[in-house]
C-alpha cells in the first residue's frame, strides 16, 4: 500500500447548496478531516481542518474574503494557498476542488 | 392665510433635494414648498445604483429622504408626475396628471438622461441606459432569464454597469470606441492596468469598435460593428454619456445651450427661475458628477435664504471608480502635454500606478491606480494651485527620504481658510476650524456638525489631518483611530453614516465607506453586525457569518473543538425536575464533565458539535447565552426569603431582571447580580451592574468587573422600588449599548467616559424612559437561538459532517 502514494482520487463530497455562502462544512476522507469553504463569490476551497498553531478547527472560523480566521486564536489562513498570513507563519494542506456547474456537485481531488 | 412665498422644485433628485435640505437648515420655514418628481420614488442616491447592482445594497437602502422627511418638513410631494408645462407669465406649473401649482420662485433640477446613440435598432426591447432605478431593475430582471450583456462605453459609468452585470451572473462585453478604457480620466498605463484587472474579474473588452447597428426583431439579439464584425447580446446598456434634460425649459422659453444657462447664482435668463445640477450649464460647462451639484446646491440655498454669497465659480473635478477590488482615482489634467512635466511610479507586480502632472511649479493633475489613499491630498493641491517645488517626489511616493513626516501638517497649515476641504458638502478649512473651536473632538463630531466627509468620504484624511492640527496644538489629544485595519473611520463616524445614509447591511457599510478589505476582518465584521443591529433593532437581519463561532453555533467552543452547553437558570434558582432533566441528558450523551459555573449555572462540557441540537432539544430549556456578547447571568443570594439578614427579595429581583433582559446583545458580555443585604453575598459590586438591597430600597452599582483587572463598581443611584430598579437598569444597559465601542466592557466604558457623564445622561426621567423603550423594542425582536436552530433544517445542517459519497481513483 505504500507503493500507491501517487494515486489520486476524485471524490464527490457535497452539493453547492450544502454549504452556506461564507460558511463551511466538513467531511472525513481517509482519516483526514477536510473543511470545505464557500467564498462569497460562490467558489469552493478545501483545506485540512486543522490550524497549524493549536489544531483549531478552521471550519468554525470566520471567512473574510479569501481567508479564514481560526476560531481559537485568530490566525489568518489564505484559503487558496493554505499559507498562514503574517505575523504568524505556517501552512495548511489544501486540496483541489472541482464543481460541476450543471448538477452543483462538488468534488475534491485527493 | 398663508403668506409664505411659494417655492416649486421640478425634479426630485439629488441636486434639487440637496438644495432644499440646505435651505431648510439655514432658513427653515420661509417657503411653502412643492416638489414634482418624474420617478415614483422618494429622493434616492443615484451614485449608489452601482452598489445596488453589485449586490451591496437593496433599492430601499439607497433612499436618502424617505416619505416622512417630506412630511416632517411640510413639503408637498408629487411623484411619478413630471411637470409638463411652465407658464412664465402666470407663474405656474402644470404636471402630466393636471396638477397646477403657482410659484413665486421656480427651481429646475430636471437632471439628465442617458445618451442613447442614434443607431438603427436602438428602440428595441433590451436596450437601456444606466440612469435610474428602473434601469437597474431591468438589468436584474434580464439577468434571470438571459446570459449575454453588452455595455457600449468603457467609461466610468459603463464599467460600473458592467461590474454590476457580472455580479448578476451575466457574460459581459464592454465595447469602447477608443483604444483605452476610461480614456477621459486615465492615461495609457493606468488604463491598461485597469483593463487587465477587470479582465481578471471576468469582463471582456472590444476596443476600437464603433457600433453600427443593433440587430434583432422585437427584442435585441446582437450588435453589428462598423468593421463588419458582430456580437450576440440579449441586453445592451448604453453608457456613452448623459444629456441634460432641458426639454421643459426649452418649451417655456428659458434660454439654453447644452444645458439651461445659469449665472454664478444659479439664476436662469428668466427672473425667479433657477436651475441646479446636471440640467444646468454654468460658464459653458455641464457637470455629471455629484460634488459640483452639491456645491451649486449650497450656493443656491444661500441665495434663496437671502444670504450673501460669493456665488458659484465652477468646480475642478475628481473621479473615483466604484468597482469592488479596483481602486482608481483621477483629477485635473492627467495627460502629458507641451509645457507639462510628470512623475510616475509604476509597479506592475503590486498593481500600483501613480502619476502626477506638473505645470509651472504647480500640480495640475493626478492619476492613481491600486493605491488611491493620496487622492484627496493631491486633489486639494490641484485646487489650491500652490507651488509644489521641492515636494514633487514626496507627493508621488508619499514620503521624502531623510525628512520627517511633518510635511503633511505644514501643507495643512498653509492651506487658506476658505479652501473647500469637503467638495461634496462645501465645507471649508475654516468651517472645520470653527467646529473644533466649538468643541468637536472627533471625525464623527465634525461630520455631524459640518457634514464634512459625510458623503463620499474622500476628504476624510484631510479632515482628520485638520482635526489633529487644530486639537494637537491646543490639547495634544490624538485623533481616534479606526475600528480596525480595514478602515480609518472610528465608531462614531461609522454609526453616524449608518444612521444618516440608512445603511442596512455589513457589506453595504464596507462598500459605501470604502473599506480597504472588501470583506473586512474578524474585528470589524462583528462590530458592524452589532452596530447595525443596535441602530435598526427591528429591520436589521442579524448576519451569522459575521459572528464568532460561539455565537454562530450558540455554544462555547473549547480548545479541543468540542463545545459546552449551559442552559438558562434564572437567578440561579432551579427545581428538582430541571436538575433531573439535565442529569438525564448528560448521561444519555456521555457528557464528560458537568460543572457549576461561576455564575450559578450548570455547564455540560466536552459535547461534540453534532450532538448539540439533540441536547438542546431534549433539555427543552432556553439558552443561557453563556457564549455571547449578551446578558449572561444574574447571580443572586437567597435574600429575605430564607436569610436572617436579608432585607429584600434578591431572588425575585434577580429573576425579574434576567427574564427582562435575557438575549440582549451588547458590545461585550454583561453580568448582573442582586444581593439581598449589604453583606453582598452575590458579589454584586464586581458586576457590570449590581443591585444591593438596603432597608427600604436598592442601591444600583455599575462598572464593576471581576475579570483580568478587578474593579469595584460605583454607586449609580439609590431607588425605592423594584420597578425603579428595572427602569434604571434598562436605561443604563441601553445607554451602554448605544455608546460603548464594540468589545468594550462596562468597566472600561465607565472609566473612559466617567461615571458623572453617565449619571448626568440618565438623570432626566424622560431620557430614561426613552432608553427603556428602545431596549424594550430591541428585546421584542429576539428569539431563543437553540429553539430556532432545532426547528430550522438550513441551520441544522451545519452541525453535521457531510457523508463521503463516492470516489474515482485515477
Amino acid at each position: 500500500m505504500e507503493i500507491n502514494t501517487t494515486t489520486t482520487s476524485r471524490i464527490r463530497v457535497a452539493n453547492l447548496s450544502d454549504i452556506d455562502l461564507q460558511g463551511a462544512r466538513t467531511v472525513r476522507i481517509r482519516n483526514i478531516e477536510v473543511a470545505l469553504f464557500r467564498l462569497s463569490d460562490g467558489s469552493v476551497r478545501a483545506l485540512e481542518n486543522r490550524c497549524p498553531h493549536k489544531g483549531g478547527r478552521l471550519s468554525e472560523g470566520m471567512i473574510c474574503g479569501s481567508a479564514v480566521h481560526c476560531p481559537l486564536h485568530d490566525w489568518k489562513i489564505d484559503l487558496s494557498s493554505g499559507q498562514v498570513q503574517e505575523p504568524d507563519t505556517g501552512c495548511v494542506t489544501t486540496f483541489p476542488t472541482e464543481i460541476d456547474r450543471e448538477s452543483g456537485a462538488v468534488y475534491i481531488v485527493i | 392665510m398663508n403668506h409664505k412665498k411659494k417655492l416649486v422644485l421640478v425634479g426630485n433628485g439629488m441636486a434639487g433635494i440637496r438644495t432644499l435640505e440646505h435651505l431648510l437648515k439655514i432658513a427653515p420655514g420661509i417657503y411653502d414648498i412643492t416638489v414634482f418628481g418624474a420617478e415614483p420614488h422618494p429622493n434616492y442616491n443615484r451614485i449608489m445604483l452601482s452598489s445596488v447592482l453589485a449586490g451591496g445594497a437593496g433599492l430601499q437602502d439607497i433612499v436618502i429622504n424617505d416619505w416622512s422627511w417630506y412630511e416632517e418638513n411640510h413639503i408637498r410631494l408629487f411623484t411619478g408626475d413630471p411637470v409638463t408645462e411652465i407658464d412664465t407669465d402666470k407663474q405656474q406649473v402644470t404636471s402630466r396628471s393636471g396638477v397646477c401649482v403657482p410659484y413665486d420662485l421656480l427651481l429646475l433640477a430636471t437632471g439628465s438622461n442617458a445618451f442613447i446613440l442614434p443607431l438603427s435598432g436602438a428602440n428595441k426591447e433590451g436596450v437601456i441606459g444606466f440612469r435610474d432605478i428602473r434601469d437597474c431593475e431591468t438589468m436584474m430582471e434580464t439577468a434571470k432569464t438571459h446570459k449575454k450583456a453588452a455595455v457600449i462605453g468603457g467609461g466610468l459609468l459603463g464599467l460600473e454597469a458592467a461590474r454590476g452585470l457580472l455580479n448578476l451572473g451575466m457574460d459581459v462585453t464592454v465595447i469602447h470606441i477608443h483604444e483605452h478604457i476610461m480614456d477621459r480620466q486615465l492615461d495609457e498605463a493606468a488604463s491598461l492596468m485597469l483593463r487587465r484587472e477587470l479582465e481578471e474579474q471576468g469582463m471582456n473588452f472590444l476596443v476600437n469598435k464603433r457600433t453600427a447597428a443593433i440587430t434583432g426583431r422585437r427584442r435585441v439579439e446582437g450588435l453589428k460593428f462598423a468593421d463588419g464584425s458582430e456580437l450576440e447580446a440579449d441586453l445592451i446598456v448604453m453608457a456613452v454619456g448623459i444629456t441634460p434634460d432641458i426639454e421643459l425649459a426649452v418649451s417655456a422659453g428659458i434660454p439654453v445651450n447644452r444645458g439651461i444657462i445659469v449665472n454664478d447664482y444659479m439664476e436662469t435668463g428668466i427672473p425667479g427661475i433657477y436651475a441646479v445640477g446636471e440640467c444646468a450649464e454654468h460658464r459653458g460647462i455641464t457637470y455629471g458628477l455629484v460634488a459640483p451639484l452639491y456645491e451649486q446646491g449650497g450656493v443656491l440655498a444661500q441665495r434663496l435664504a437671502g444670504m450673501e454669497t460669493p456665488g458659484y465659480r465652477g468646480s475642478v473635478i475628481s473621479t473615483r471608480l466604484k468597482v469592488s477590488g479596483v481602486d482608481v482615482f483621477s483629477a485635473g489634467c492627467y495627460k502629458d502635454e507641451p509645457g507639462t512635466r510628470s512623475l510616475r511610479y509604476q509597479d506592475e507586480i503590486g498593481g500600483v500606478y501613480k502619476k502626477i502632472v506638473i505645470k509651472e511649479e504647480k500640480l495640475i493633475g493626478a492619476v492613481l491606480f491600486g493605491d488611491t489613499s493620496d487622492g484627496a491630498k493631491l486633489f486639494s493641491l490641484i485646487k489650491s494651485g500652490e507651488s509644489i517645488v521641492g515636494r514633487e517626489k514626496e507627493l508621488l511616493l508619499g514620503f521624502h527620504p531623510g525628512q520627517s513626516e511633518a510635511n503633511g501638517s505644514i501643507m495643512l497649515e498653509q492651506m487658506p481658510d476658505d479652501e473647500i476641504v469637503c467638495g461634496c458638502n462645501g465645507v471649508s478649512k475654516g468651517d472645520i476650524g470653527e467646529a473644533v473651536a466649538a468643541g468637536c473632538r472627533s471625525l464623527g463630531e465634525i461630520k455631524a456638525c459640518t457634514k464634512a466627509s459625510a458623503s463620499c468620504g474622500g476628504c476624510k484624511p484631510l479632515v482628520e489631518g485638520l482635526l489633529q492640527l487644530y486639537t494637537g496644538a491646543e490639547t495634544g489629544e490624538l485623533v481616534k483611530e479606526g475600528i480596525c485595519g480595514c478602515t480609518t473611520l472610528d465608531r462614531e463616524a461609522i454609526i453616524g453614516s449608518i444612521r444618516e445614509m440608512g445603511l442596512k447591511s455589513v457589506k453595504e457599510v464596507m462598500n459605501v465607506l470604502s473599506w480597504s478589505e472588501p470583506e473586512g476582518c474578524t474585528k470589524c465584521r462583528p462590530a458592524l453586525n452589532y452596530y447595525l443591529g443596535m441602530v435598526w433593532p427591528l429591520d436589521y437581519e442579524d448576519e451569522k457569518e459575521s459572528r464568532f463561532t460561539n455565537e454562530r453555533y450558540h455554544a462555547n467552543i473549547q480548545k479541543d473543538g468540542t463545545y459546552s452547553v449551559v442552559p438558562r437558570i434564572y437567578g440561579g434558582v432551579t427545581s428538582p425536575a430541571d436538575l433531573k432533566k439535565i442529569a438525564a441528558v448528560a448521561e444519555k450523551y456521555n457528557v464528560p464533565l458537568v460543572k457549576f459555573t461561576g455564575g450559578q449555572r450548570l455547564d455540560l462540557l466536552g459535547v461534540k458539535k453534532e450532538d448539540l441540537p439533540g441536547i438542546w432539544s431534549e433539555l427543552d430549556m432556553p439558552s443561557g447565552h453563556a457564549y455571547g456578547k449578551t446578558l449572561r447571568t444574574v447571580k443572586t443570594c437567597v435574600g429575605n426569603t430564607f436569610c436572617r439578614f436579608g432585607t429584600q427579595d434578591a431572588m425575585g429581583m434577580g429573576i425579574r431582571l434576567e427574564k427582562a433582559f435575557e438575549r440582549m446583545n451588547a458590545p461585550a458580555k454583561v453580568k448582573l447580580a442582586v444581593s439581598g443585604c449589604p453583606r453582598n453575598c452575590a458579589e454584586a459590586t464586581i458586576k457590570d451592574l449590581g443591585v444591593v438591597a438596603i432597608d427600604g430600597g436598592w442601591g444600583i452599582y455599575v462598572g464593576g468587573n471581576g475579570g483580568i483587572k478587578v474593579r469595584a463598581s460605583e454607586l449609580l443611584c439609590t431607588v425605592k422600588t423594584e420597578d425603579e430598579v428595572m427602569e434604571w437598569t434598562g436605561a443604563y444597559l441601553q445607554y451602554y449599548r448605544e455608546q460603548a465601542n464594540w468589545g468594550e466592557r462596562t468597566a472600561h466604558w465607565v472609566e473612559r467616559v466617567g461615571l458623572e457623564a453617565i449619571k448626568q445622561a440618565l438623570a432626566n426621567a424622560e431620557t430614561r424612559q426613552e432608553l427603556v423603550s428602545r431596549i424594550e423594542e430591541t428585546l421584542s425582536a429576539t428569539t431563543d437561538p437553540w429553539r430556532e436552530i432545532i426547528h430550522d433544517k438550513e441551520l441544522l445542517k451545519n452541525f453535521v459532517q457531510l457523508p463521503e459519497l463516492n470516489s474515482v481513483t485515477e
